[in-house]
């Protein structure tokens, strides 16, 4: 076994890694990359409605592949994301958006956690000025006093 | 006896937000396009693909839209009460078929008869899209001014024509 049969060897098999390092997901139709980009960024934004718990970026149901074709026919006229999620929201509603609007409706939703927080710390506030004032120091009386000294002569 | 007091309420308030949930359905959400004008499109008829279909050609008529496809396991429990409707002949039904082949929907219709004064075809979901449709079937009342005024998710079920639908479709049949 010569150095040179090796090296060889691993010319060879670097060769081989070649193709798999190239190798992409396929790309449907649109070669135009700053298009697949805005698809990829919008399709994380928005929710499967089959699915519901997906986005559409992770969707494999045909609704979202419908959708995605869909985006990327509106981005390739060159429309802004906030364009084609106002497009999808009059048809399907806000619960498209995979991160809701805050609008009265989902307040709650948004303030909700925060409300919570708020009422915990509140507790734990009054909670711990009760147990401070349970543990606070009570004179003791002159009776309680000598017998005190006494035990400790 | 005071101190069990505030556990206890926010413990009856979790149970009643839970309680209300068990009924809530996740897939019914609420469609935009209710009280909005219908979109319009124009789509080859089945069964005589060069003359086309239009939600204009019903205008001055309430009307059920009803989305549907040979595919869809749903459609075949709500078939035989659309076409059961259809008799009574109280209100016109139009079909779309949605992402369908013609061959299978016409199969569909010999097989299970036909409810639809005529059915549309959105061979590839496009049509669908504008509605909003996502879980077939669904099926839109739309008024005389070709105004959705309520739209089904999921299957008509006899609850929600007694209910809901033929409720709707006489009060829009009287203005």
């Amino acid at each position: 076994m010569t150095s040179i049969r090796i090296i060889r060897l691993l010319a060879l098999l670097c060769a081989l890694q070649v193709p798999s390092l190239l190798a992409q997901e396929a790309q449907p139709l649109q070669p135009n990359a700053a298009v697949e980009v805005q698809v990829e960024r919008l399709s994380t934004q928005l929710r499967c409605l089959v699915c519901q718990n997906q986005t559409i970026a992770d969707s494999h149901a045909e609704l979202a592949q419908d959708l995605k074709q869909e985006i990327r026919e509106m981005a390739a006229k060159g429309m802004t994301d906030q364009a084609i999620i106002d497009y999808l929201v009059v048809r399907y509603g806000d619960f498209v958006r995979y991160k809701p609007p805050f609008n009265p409706a989902t307040s709650l939703l948004w303030l909700g956690p925060f409300g919570l927080l708020l009422a915990g710390a509140i507790g734990l506030f009054t909670m711990l000025r009760r147990r401070q004032k349970m543990t606070a120091d009570v004179p003791l009386t002159a009776d309680e006093a000598r017998q005190v000294s006494e035990l400790l002569k | 006896m005071k101190r069990g007091l505030i556990p206890l309420l926010i413990f009856l308030v979790v149970v009643g937000f839970l309680f209300k949930g068990l009924f809530l359905d996740p897939r019914e959400v609420p469609s935009p396009l209710v009280g909005k004008p219908a979109p319009q499109f124009s789509l080859p008829v089945l069964d005589h693909p060069e003359t086309k279909f239009s939600p204009k050609d019903m205008l001055g008529k309430v009307w059920l839209f009803n989305v549907w496809a040979s595919w869809c396991a749903a459609c075949r429990d709500e078939h035989p009460i659309l076409v059961e409707m259809s008799k009574a002949g109280f209100v016109p039904i139009v079909g779309m078929d949605y992402k369908d082949t013609r061959a299978e929907a016409q199969q569909w219709l010999d097989q299970g008869g036909n409810p639809y004064q005529t059915v549309a075809v959105d061979a590839d979901g496009r049509v669908g899209i504008d509605y909003g449709v996502y879980g077939v079937p669904e099926t839109y009342v739309i008024d005389k001014a070709g105004v959705i005024a309520y739209k089904q998710i999921g299957p008509v079920t006899y609850d929600a024509l007694r209910d809901k639908i033929i409720p709707l479709v006489k009060r829009l049949q009287a203005q």
